[in-house]
């Protein structure tokens, strides 16, 4: 049976995210099929910064993510601030006002878990630097789910405890430095 | 393999939702499902059951259980002049339209425990638009719908309503409108005046006035693409040619079959127009 390769790659970062992000994004090319959608965790401050930022420095279309938005490939979106970030079966996006999820909103276990539920082999989960444990759950779902599990070598991140705990909870992952992520995702076959 | 446990899991929780509504003509089977299965199991776990099965036998044959259960499904909490950007819109952009009109209709859909109606009241009474104005605010959820009309606040909320009426433009000192008493601020009731609380759901009730404004804010993101069209059939019809409607700061009508019928007006802040066709 043929598997339909990743599609989607869902990616949470927080301390040191800007930087993480800014050695992966930027070099996937415009051509590449991959959709992809990002938490980082900002201040609930309702100010959206992270897409400004990053339209300047991708090849990729870079969008804040609104309700209900087609997930298409070869655009990246960035979760609004103040709001959960999630799939849907129908690959939609939907977002969430509910509480956040350990202290965070928005939160990387809701995307990743929600994304593993509705399209679990289509996704490449990714968690890069931050100094807390979201995304350990999200990537245990998504890995259990058949998708592929890469999280930041804890040695090269800004924040080790983000990366450790998703290592800790699902062994499986692969452990790439950035350099090596980034060369990962523009070789994937889409 | 891996994948049978969560089939029989979504089998299971439309089943649930299914007798929900055969039961209790509580009518969830549309809303956004990455949100309903978060609440769903947070309420399973909390409530003790082991599967949805069980839940949902327990759902049907004790009515003591829906309250519990609905206080998971239909939780919401928000800030009073919640965006003030928003309300600065509304007053900067709107409100002078509203002005033209003798009496005037506004229908806060979702009002879930209140937050929004009463800014929308504040705002209105500082623009002289109070006394010519009746607001409805529906919910489906009693708790909420009842905190609503109770007006009463925790104290340590207050700062931020007041930081973000003043950031809205406000033109009075939001301690104008309430009484802090033992941690808990009670809001004027003269601003529950010209307000109508009822029990209303977007999913099976209908129109029942003649609206110049809904906000529906954040109560869309919930609902599914079907069930977001009906709600937004709804408002269209509710309002009157050149109404307005608001919605969350990212919610959109963009991906809606009712697109056609209202225009952008103030684009940044979701504020749309009915159409005069």
């Amino acid at each position: 049976m043929m598997r339909p390769g990743p599609q989607i790659v869902v990616i949470g970062a927080s301390a040191g995210a800007v930087d993480a992000l800014g050695a992966i994004l930027p070099s996937i090319p415009e051509d590449s099929g991959l959709s992809i959608l990002v938490v980082v965790h900002v201040p609930p401050d309702k100010r959206s910064v992270m897409a400004e930022l990053f339209r300047a420095k991708c090849r990729l279309m870079v969008v804040e993510a609104e309700d209900k938005m087609p997930i298409e490939p070869g655009v990246v979106y960035f979760a609004p601030p103040d709001y959960h970030l999630q799939v849907e079966a129908d690959k939609t996006l939907s977002l969430s006002g509910d509480e956040p999820v350990l202290y965070s909103r928005p939160s990387i276990d809701v995307l990743f878990e929600s994304a593993a539920e509705a399209l679990g082999p289509l996704l490449i989960g990714l968690i890069l630097t931050g100094a807390n444990q979201d995304g350990a759950n999200g990537m245990a779902a998504i890995v259990g789910a058949g998708g592929i599990g890469i999280v930041q070598d804890p040695r090269t991140a800004f924040a080790p405890a983000m990366p450790e705990a998703a290592i800790a909870a699902c062994p499986q992952v692969r452990v790439l430095a950035l350099a090596e992520i980034s060369t990962f995702l523009r070789e994937v076959e889409v | 393999m891996t994948e049978l446990p969560e089939k029989v899991e979504d089998i299971e929780i439309r089943l649930l939702l299914e007798a929900l509504f055969l039961r209790y003509h509580y009518d969830f089977r549309n809303y956004a499902m990455a949100s309903i299965k978060r609440r769903l199991r947070q309420a399973r776990e909390q409530l003790g059951f082991s599967t949805f099965s069980a839940m949902q036998e327990s759902i049907l044959r004790d009515a003591d259980m829906l309250p519990q259960l609905l206080r998971f499904m239909t939780v919401q909490v928000s800030e009073m002049f919640r965006d003030p950007s928003y309300f600065r819109a509304l007053r900067e952009r709107v409100v002078p339209h509203l002005k033209t009109y003798p009496s005037l209709k506004v229908w806060v859909a979702g009002c879930s425990t209140g937050e929004e109606l009463y800014s929308l009241v504040i705002l209105f009474r500082e623009e002289g638009l109070e006394e010519r104005t009746l607001f409805y605010a529906t919910d489906i959820n009693h708790d909420a719908l009842e905190t609503a009309q109770a007006g009463i606040y925790p104290m340590e909320r207050i700062p931020l309503f007041t930081q973000n009426h003043r950031q809205s433009g406000g033109k009075s000192s939001l301690s104008d409108y309430y009484q802090a008493a033992y941690g808990r601020a009670s809001l004027d009731k003269t601003l529950r005046k010209n307000v109508v609380f009822s029990d209303h759901s977007l999913v099976t009730d209908s129109v029942f006035a003649e609206m110049h404004l809904i906000s529906c804010r954040n109560v869309l993101i919930y609902f599914d693409k079907a069930l977001q069209d009906r709600a937004l059939g709804l408002f269209e019809d509710s309002l009157a040619r050149r109404g307005f409607l608001g919605l969350g700061s990212k919610e959109s009508l963009r991906f809606s079959s009712h697109a056609s019928a209202f225009a952008d007006f103030v684009r940044e802040e979701k504020i749309y127009q009915r159409s005069s066709e």
